[in-house]
């Protein structure tokens, strides 16, 4: 803890977003209207709230929640396929922890596990290949989602596997990566973006030049940030200095985390196993994105548990409440959506923004500012 | 009956039973078996005249009952009841026995009961080693003996394996009330100070640290405690103290919601301020936990008169079970439906809602 604390010392906090401000009023006044930054990552949109960030800093600057939040974009049909495998009787199939809640079309696999399907929750997926071994008889099923964060440790279990002969051992595989998003994003013609704050741990993976577009066809600022109060201000600064000096580069608030090239080791485990960016990928709330999704390659066919099990084809509908994509796009704030905090709330998800603490419907809803209260108890 | 069997046999049938026996469906069946349970493992245990009286109820005077307490009408009984279905059954810091005493004493102490008498239901599950009963048992007595209350009547039940895992245990605890005493949160005003008495979620940072493998356990213990020898000192000196909750399920966060709902005040509460180990910060920030909603098995949520506060937390602080203690907030008039917010060290406030199903960790 000693790593973290002095990141939520309030004075540094405070004197930076004292720096920022007459910054932020100058881009305003620049642009005729407040500032809109992304905080791509769900976990930045966590920190926001859980600090009350907004409340201090000046008015002038807006955020948009970004569609980095690998859970809250898992579309139901992926959910679906999870529980076609969790229900076989042959099969243990594992899951990190905040997919269990995910709805699907009709189940989650919470629902399922209460229903005796044997659903376990692990924090790594090499626990996966503990299983497997300790369960012969059984077939242990690996659900992996998530980005270029998590997509390494998946891809490192299934290399790991492939040279023990795991023969029980599969990979129910919808990895997703962040870039095609944001293309897909910048390339909408009703976003008003003026800058980004870089996701740190996807970073950590794929390095600071992966983002090269967004500045250099895009014409947009991105800062990589870290995930304390202190990273996302000073984050928030380096940003609004970039649009004060008219400038759009990739810049790194979280050196002390992120490498400019990321991480090789990573990156090699994760081109040796995924084909990334080889398929489009449906995303919930947001429909199908071109070359964002990261299927098995062919080499390690034998583990894509779609294939091993023959599980059909993914229905490839658009599935939201009617006003998540909005929310995603930032064109309505989370409270602004007529189902938010009414027929959707965390105890009763009806789109995945509200299923994941680091959606931004969930860090809303949990750590809205007080004076929304009142709407929305 | 134990005092029927000469020492020798029981020595050795204990002995026995401890080592090597299992607990099979035959002891539940009302025969020989569930007798010699019963009668060489259990009563030896928890020994006192009231169990010993072998009849199917514990019968009690109301002499007992007041025990050194002045008689008067305004003395209340206090019941409470409470199963323990915990996993692991042993954890650091504690094991099932413990936590099934101490948490039913500790719901009568809260109440401003003084606690006298506890029953103990087992609930077995086929195949349990005997001496794993035995140990638990033995558990129960000591937090029992040490707080003063005789363990009166129980009973067993045996389960096939797989309908329960390992023992499940409930408690059922009486007290008395005396007189004089009157705490409830409905009795919460603003401006009352909200205290608590040790640092706060180490039971379940500590049992999602076991159940977990997250490595923390050679520094981190659950807090399972009773609270009733703290709680009495306390009540015995200050008589401003509104009200006392133990935070368990829930946690912090259960307790003060359930305060705001019934007196009809916000509770705020000063993140900067709560006590907390090191370890739990450190699993709450990797699994994306709130401390505020994790378990606590031998920490309270107080509510006290502002008026005399600081006496009551020197008072706390005095104990060891109270050496963490400290003010983490007040209770202030509710503007519209009462809530409870938290206000860090940046001076933002986020509201505090009950924890949303099963806590689930995240995964990046």
């Amino acid at each position: 803890m000693k790593l973290i604390d002095p990141f939520r010392d309030p004075e540094p906090i405070k004197s930076a977003i004292r720096h920022l401000q007459p910054k932020a009023i100058s881009c305003a006044d620049q642009l005729g209207r407040p500032v809109q930054i992304m905080e791509v990552c769900g976990g930045h949109t966590h920190t926001l709230f859980k600090f009350g960030l907004p409340e201090l800093l000046p008015k002038q600057i807006e955020f948009v929640h970004g569609p980095g939040c690998p859970v809250c974009v898992l579309p139901r049909a992926v959910i679906d396929q999870a529980i076609a495998l969790a229900t076989r009787a042959d099969v243990i199939f594992t899951t990190f922890g905040d997919a269990l809640r995910v709805p699907g079309s009709e189940h989650s696999l919470q629902a399922v596990r209460a229903q005796g399907a044997d659903v376990r929750v692990l924090y790594s997926p090499a626990d996966a290949l503990v299983l497997a071994q300790q369960n012969p008889s059984k077939q242990v099923v690996f659900f992996a989602i998530g980005f270029e964060t998590t997509m390494p440790s998946t891809a490192l279990v299934i290399q790991q596997a492939a040279k023990q002969g795991f023969e029980n051992f599969s990979v129910l595989s919808h990895h997703i990566t962040i870039m095609p998003t944001l293309r897909a994003l910048l390339d909408r013609d009703d976003v008003l973006i003026d800058g980004f704050i870089g996701p740190g741990h996807v970073s950590a993976i794929i390095g600071e030049q992966a983002y090269r577009d967004i500045a250099d066809h895009y014409q947009k600022p991105l800062v990589i940030s870290g995930f304390e109060p202190l990273d996302i201000v000073q984050s928030i600064d380096m940003l609004l200095t970039q649009l004060v000096e008219q400038r759009c580069d990739i810049e790194n608030q979280y050196t002390r985390v992120v490498k400019s090239k990321g991480n090789q080791a990573a990156l090699n485990a994760m081109y040796d196993v995924f084909a990334i960016d080889s398929e489009d990928a449906l995303w919930r709330g947001l429909g199908q994105i071109k070359d964002s999704g990261a299927p098995i390659s062919n080499a390690y066919a034998h583990f894509d548990a779609a294939k091993r099990f023959a599980l059909p084809v993914q229905n490839q509908e658009i599935d939201c409440s009617g006003y998540c994509d909005q929310v995603m796009i930032g064109k309505l704030k989370p409270s602004q959506c007529p189902h938010f905090g009414k027929s959707c709330s965390p105890q009763q998800p009806m789109g995945a923004l509200m299923v994941s603490t680091e959606g931004a419907c969930s860090a809303y809803y949990r750590y809205r500012p007080l004076m929304e209260n009142s709407e929305v108890v | 009956m134990a005092s029927e069997l000469s020492k020798e046999t029981l020595t050795s049938a204990k002995q026995n039973e401890k080592k090597k026996d299992l607990i099979t469906l035959a002891h539940g069946s009302g025969g020989a078996a569930m007798a010699g349970l019963i009668n060489n493992i259990l009563k030896p245990i928890f020994n006192n005249s009231w169990l010993n009286e072998g009849e199917d109820q514990a019968r009690i005077n109301m002499a007992d009952l007041l025990a050194d307490l002045a008689p008067s009408d305004q003395n209340r009984l206090a019941i409470t009841t409470d199963s323990y279905v915990i996993n692991p059954i042993e954890f650091p810091g504690g094991d099932i026995g413990k936590l099934a005493a101490c948490g039913t004493l500790n719901d009568l102490a809260v109440g401003g009961a003084i606690p006298r008498f506890l029953s103990v239901s087992f609930i077995l599950e086929e195949g349990l080693p005997v001496e794993r009963l035995a140990k638990m048992a033995h558990s129960i007595q000591q937090v029992a003996e040490q707080e003063g209350v005789a363990v009166v009547t129980g009973d067993t039940k045996v389960v096939p394996r797989g309908a329960a895992d390992g023992l499940f245990v409930n408690t059922t605890g009486v007290g008395i009330i005396p007189s004089q005493r009157s705490l409830g949160c409905r009795y919460i005003q603003p401006g009352d100070a909200l205290i608590v008495n040790g640092q706060v979620g180490n039971h379940g940072a500590a049992i999602a640290d076991v159940r977990d493998g997250l490595g923390f356990t050679s520094i981190l213990k659950s807090d399972c405690a009773s609270l009733n020898n703290l709680i009495q000192s306390v009540l015995h000196q200050f008589s401003s103290v509104r009200c006392i909750r133990d935070a368990t399920r829930g946690g912090v966060a259960a307790v003060a919601n359930e305060f705001a709902q019934v007196s009809e005040c916000d509770l705020e509460l000063w993140e900067a301020e709560l006590p907390l180990h090191d370890s739990v910060k450190a699993i709450c920030e990797l699994l994306g936990f709130d401390p505020l909603h994790l378990a606590n098995e031998g920490n309270a949520l107080w509510v006290v008169d502002s008026s005399e506060k600081d006496a009551v937390l020197a008072q706390l602080l005095s104990h060891p079970l109270g050496r963490n203690a400290r003010i983490i907030g007040e209770a202030k008039a509710a503007k519209s439906k009462p809530r409870v917010t938290a206000k860090n060290a940046l001076g933002t406030s986020r509201i505090i809602d009950l924890p949303v199903g099963e806590l689930l960790p995240r995964i990046c």
